[in-house]
């Protein structure tokens, strides 16, 4: 059997490295342990939040479909940092897992070059440094032009809850024992992590009285601006506090806790902490928030975020119980954690290919992030890439002035990893440009050019462009008389009285004025009501357009450094005037450009500037 | 950010390197050579030459005594003979050359020294033949900018070492030194930290919506940012005692022609550097001069006298004599006490700021023991009185000045002190961002428009101690917030 690209792992990574793969026509063969277990969540059946949300807004823009497969599958839809600049706000969905399951199923089984095929994968064939197939653990073997591996928190996986230790990827599944040693016998290094997950409980024995109710949006948007909006009824999440009884409960077992007897092996996350953890770190906090969340429509299963806990289970009901509204909960699953094999990312290319094997990439959990956002994001770029290869075309590769994908993946060749990596908004340095409004206009035309955004789509991402830039225009433009009646509406918006004429755009900028506001001030007919998008969108254009002029100045103060591009074959340890650190260091992470190299920790600027008189005697 | 930091490298440190290195691509790297001694001292006077051509180029124009090339000299060795003018065959000096191979020199490069016999026409002699020879005149520093981009030294060091070169007196030199062992970095870097104390909580309040991080308190907020404000403010203000202590005290010595503000540079130089005359308006143009006074460097800067011009080029020494006024440190305001007041005096006085001046009565000598014809009643405080001629007075003259300077509003010495211009702007723009942010937390900004400025602020500081933002800020994160599903 040969396929142009075999995808291993039917999780959010291999979903959409698979899809993007077939979508660019190249014959796609994804390998899975498990078909009833495709886009399974272990975790959180959450998709988005500060940061991770951005990621999917832009797999959208792409044509990826995480984003579109929540929109069919969420039970609660909320916007955060509403409060907020519109920079930092971003969607959060709660959704019913096993309806995202199928519908990731359904989408993945009707993709015309796509096969589907349950079975492990054992072993990588590696010819002459390129990888050249896969051997499944049943001795079958699949050749294939360009592989990519997604295989989660499989490899070597090892399950811990209280003093139980057993192999397993996920609860109740089997690990993958083989993959690793193959991968470790072409050169790869792989490293331990460790993540953990909450115990659910059963809805119907919590007292929902005593919580507070957590709604979802009115009007819940979606994170695709292709999904068609669906009205129902939401499902609510509960907020609950830890109290000094839950820590006296965790105090008094604490020497039964992980954390104190060592059993979990790996580096867990600092922000994804254990409730032991919290209380042990943060010993004047008298409480914890607990998120009670629901997982589907269909299950009684809720999720206590806020929790983790791989205490023994007897523990973790005695913990439980001592936080209000949980008195009498009955525990369905406990929480557990999970220790796994993952390859140090500096091991990549920004096209996600791995450095000592062509036609290797790696997606994912693998390269030692968490999350499914992350994930999925480097699953699309892998997919795309690894059809790109087939077919001997450059690979893509997002910048971090354009893309959070492109922050993410930059990060994780760049910077060496030391817990599972997450997104966080803080990470990019052109956040006001990064925006969940945006993330269209900035990279639709990328997935249109790639065949993954299909003509009609981009072309109501094209108008709504122009839409918006008319707008910008005329509020640039218009200009807004001192009178009686714009004063009037001013003082309405509770805003100071016009005293010269001033352009509509410069009344927007005051921070009481919304885009509603002066558009009715300006007398225009466009409205929030029928242009939701462009409108939103030249308001937030206008109110942040000192701040993105110099983000942009700044994008291109540096331009030189990113462009300047560092040969491959570059030896550093021959170069003069580099401090040995830093020389090993880029001999190691080999960046592409200069600016990159800059971002290596240890290479200090005046290696930079060594480096670029080098690679300027070279041209 | 380390881009910031870069780009401090490639383009404002380094105007000439783009030019030169950056854009030359390494095989062109050119040798390059300069008189290193000052010019005018010392009986010995140094040639220096560095680049890959050093040791070719000093070879074809020296022959040591004992017949040896220089090219088959091992490194660090010196070497007797006598420099020729290759064409006619000539001796230009008899010298001792030291040869130097990189990389185990300042610039990592092949170095050659020549110590000739000093005087400078015997080093321009030496240095126009090595230009000959297919070398390029140094620009001033740049075999310290060559040690810098040969990886070296790094920027900091750079720029003290660049100082150490100029610093004037033992004072300027200390703080050189101290400035190499880092007494800024660690002040600066304190100040960063607090910062990004501040900085995490509002990044906390965005990242982490939906987790409750706690929350944060603006009106703490706002107090931090007030004191690392005033913090910055103070190191500010320091560079003013940074640049005393390397440029000196700018000195200007004004009045109206012919009081002797001439003559009094000289007495105070104790040499004949300014003409004297018995004319009024004989100063043109300003002089500057560095002096000691009481271990404080003063620059000295004698003005045209102040009156109507009578032409252009009067009229041109009297507006940088105006210019001279206003940017001086301190004010040496002059009058003739053989004479009545008259309008220029009492012009002049309406132009000098009080708190910046010392009022001088001069041609004490001329009174023999009577009072001074000119009234000092006009005067905002007591003056003192010297005759220029005959030194008198000089000595109470050079401790007011010391009182000035020591015991006025200056900052103590100890601690850090700002002394690059570079640092200074650096921190100008910290301070401003900080001040942004602070007033964002009053009117309620919106937390992603605080962070952009107190990211700008890190930033700038980060400039100065090189330090990259993200890692430590997220670690701060951590640190103080509770975070986590
Ligand atoms: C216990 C637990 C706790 C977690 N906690 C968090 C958390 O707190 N926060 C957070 O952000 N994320 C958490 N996650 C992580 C989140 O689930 C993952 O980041 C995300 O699912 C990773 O996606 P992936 O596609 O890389 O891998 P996965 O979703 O793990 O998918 C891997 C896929 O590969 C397949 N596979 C593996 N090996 C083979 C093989 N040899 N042959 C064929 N198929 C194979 C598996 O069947 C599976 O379908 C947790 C996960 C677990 C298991
Ligand atoms: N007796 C006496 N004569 C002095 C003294 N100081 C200066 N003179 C004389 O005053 C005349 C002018 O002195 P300068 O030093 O040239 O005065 P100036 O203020 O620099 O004058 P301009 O440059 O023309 O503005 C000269 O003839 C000096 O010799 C002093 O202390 N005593
Ligand atoms: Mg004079």
């Amino acid at each position: 059997m040969f396929f142009d690209v075999v995808v291993v792992g039917g999780g959010h990574a291999g979903c959409e490295a698979a899809l993007a793969a077939a979508r660019m026509d190249r014959s796609t063969l994804l390998i899975t342990l498990n078909l009833e277990k495709i886009a399974l969540m272990p975790c959180n059946p959450a998709v988005g939040g500060v940061g991770k949300g951005q990621l999917t807004r832009e797999i959208d823009a792409l044509g990826g479909e995480q984003g579109r497969n929540t929109d069919r599958s969420f039970i609660q839809m909320k916007m955060l940092n509403t409060g907020k600049g519109p920079a930092v706000r971003a969607l959060r969905a709660q959704t019913d897992k096993k309806l995202y399951e199928d519908n990731m199923k359904r989408v993945l089984s009707s993709a015309p070059s796509l096969k589907i095929l349950e079975g492990a994968a054992a072993k990588l064939v590696v010819s002459r440094e390129t990888a050249t197939g896969i051997e499944l653990t049943d001795g079958s073997m699949i050749t294939a032009g360009a592989v990519v591996l997604a295989c989660g928190t499989f490899l070597r996986g090892n399950i811990v809850v209280g003093d139980q230790r057993f192999p397993a990827g996920r609860m109740g599944e089997p690990p993958s024992l083989e993959l690793s040693g193959s991968l470790e016998d072409t050169g790869l290094k792989l490293e331990r992590f460790q993540s953990a997950t909450p115990p659910r409980i059963d809805a119907r024995s919590i007292d929902p009285d005593r919580m507070t109710v957590d709604p979802g949006d009115e009007n819940p948007e979606t994170f695709s601006p292709f999904s068609r909006q669906k009205k129902f009824e939401q499902i609510p999440c509960y907020l609950t506090y830890t109290t000094a009884k839950t820590h006296e409960v965790v105090r008094k077992y604490l020497h039964l806790s992980p954390i104190r007897t060592g059993s979990v092996s790996g580096k867990g996350p600092r922000y994804c902490p254990s409730i032991d953890r919290k209380v042990v770190k943060f010993p004047d906090r008298d409480r914890h928030p607990v998120f009670v969340e629901p997982e589907g429509r269909h299950t009684q299963e809720l999720y206590l975020q806020g929790l983790t806990t791989s205490m023994p289970v007897w523990v973790q009901e005695k913990i439980i119980r001592a936080t209000p509204g949980l008195e009498n909960a009955r525990l369905m699953r406990p929480g557990y954690a999970v220790a796994y094999d993952y390859a140090p990312p500096s091991q990549l290319k920004l096209s996600l290919e791995t450095k000592p094997i062509e036609g290797l990439f790696l997606a994912g959990q693998i390269n030692g992030t968490s999350g499914y956002e992350e994930a999925a994001a480097q699953g699309l770029i892998a997919g795309i890439n690894a059809a790109r290869y087939v077919r001997g075309e450059d690979p893509l590769i997002l910048r971090r002035d354009q893309a959070y994908i492109g922050v993410l993946i930059d990060d994780l060749v760049t910077k060496d990893v030391d817990e599972p990596y997450r997104m966080f908004t803080s990470r990019a340095e052109y956040r006001l440009l990064l925006r969940h409004d945006n993330a269209h206009e900035r990279l639709a035309p990328i997935g249109h050019r790639l065949g993954l955004v299909p003509d009609g789509n981009m072309e109501s991402v094209r108008e709504e462009n122009i839409q918006m830039k008319s707008l910008l225009m005329m509020l640039k433009t218009k200009i807004i008389r001192p009178s009686a009646t714009a004063n009037d509406l001013l003082a309405k918006a509770g805003s100071s009285p016009l005293t010269e004429p001033q352009s509509a755009a410069q009344i927007l900028k005051r921070p009481e004025m919304t885009i509603s506001a002066v558009l009715s001030l300006a007398g225009c007919s466009t409205s929030l009501a029928t242009d939701g998008g462009a409108v939103r969108r030249a308001g937030i254009e206008i109110k942040y357009e000192g701040y993105i002029e110099r983000q942009l100045a700044e994008i291109s103060r540096w331009h030189h450094l990113e462009s300047t591009y560092i040969p491959d074959d570059l030896d550093y340890m021959s170069l003069k005037g580099i401090a040995s650190e830093a020389r090993e260091k880029l001999t190691r992470i080999r960046p592409s450009s200069l600016g990159q190299a800059s971002r290596i920790a240890g290479v200090s600027p005046a290696d930079v500037s060594v480096l670029s008189l080098y690679i300027q005697a070279r041209h | 950010m380390p881009l910031m930091v870069i780009l401090n490298h490639l383009f404002c440190f380094l105007p000439a390197m783009v030019g030169a290195a950056i854009i030359r691509p390494m095989q062109e790297i050119p040798t390059i050579a300069a008189i290193s001694t000052p010019l005018g001292t010392g009986a010995i006077g140094i040639v220096r030459m560095t680049g890959p051509a050093a040791v070719g180029i000093c070879d074809a124009v020296f022959r040591s005594v004992k017949g040896l090339r220089l090219a088959d000299a091992d490194s660090h060795t010196i070497h007797y003979g006598a420099v020729f003018e290759p064409d006619s065959g000539s001796l230009v000096d008899e010298v001792l050359v030291s040869v130097m191979r990189g990389p185990g020199t300042y610039t990592r490069e092949d170095i050659v020294e020549v110590n000739c016999h000093g005087g400078t026409v015997a080093q321009q002699k030496i240095l126009s033949l090595f230009l000959k020879q297919g070398a390029a005149l140094a620009s001033p520093g740049e075999f310290t900018r060559r040690a810098f981009l040969n990886g070296r030294i790094d920027l900091a060091q750079a720029e003290s070492v660049a100082q150490i070169i100029s610093a004037k007196t033992e004072a300027g030199l200390k703080v050189a030194m101290a400035q190499l062992e880092g007494s800024i970095s660690r002040e600066v870097k304190a100040l960063r930290q607090s910062l990004l104390r501040v900085m995490a909580g509002v990044e906390a309040e965005i990242d982490f919506a939906d987790e409750d991080p706690g929350e944060p308190d603006f009106a703490v907020n706002k107090e931090q940012l007030e004191e690392i404000e005033a913090s910055i403010g103070e190191l500010i203000d320091s560079a003013f005692v940074g640049r005393v202590i390397s440029q000196g005290v700018r000195t200007a010595i004004v009045g109206k022609p012919n009081v002797g503000k001439s003559s009094l540079l000289n007495s105070l130089l104790m040499r004949e550097r300014a003409i004297v005359t018995e004319t009024p308006g004989t100063t043109r143009d300003t002089i500057e001069e560095i002096i000691n006074v009481c271990g404080i460097p003063l620059r000295l800067i004698d003005t045209a006298g102040l009156r109507p011009a009578g032409d252009e080029v009067e009229q041109i020494g009297i507006e940088r004599a105006h210019r001279a006024l206003e940017e001086a440190d301190l004010i040496l305001c002059l009058f003739d006490g053989s004479l009545r007041e008259d309008d220029h005096d009492r012009t002049l006085l309406t132009s000098v700021p009080a708190d910046r001046a010392i009022y001088i009565i001069n041609k004490s000598d001329m009174l023999r023991g009577r009072p001074a014809a000119f009234n000092q009643g006009l005067l905002p405080a007591r003056p003192v009185l010297i005759s220029a001629l005959t030194r008198q007075g000089l000595t109470e003259l050079k401790e007011k000045i010391a009182d000035f300077v020591l015991g006025g509003s200056l900052p103590p010495l100890e601690g850090p002190i700002v002394t690059h211009e570079r640092h200074k702007l650096a921190l100008e723009r910290a301070a401003a961002s900080v001040s942004r942010a602070a007033q964002g937390f009053r009117v309620g900004l919106g937390p992603e428009l605080i962070a952009e400025e107190l990211r700008s602020a890190t930033g700038s500081l980060g400039e100065i101690t090189g330090e990259e933002m993200l890692e430590d800020l997220l670690d701060v994160i951590f640190q103080e917030f509770c975070i986590g599903k």
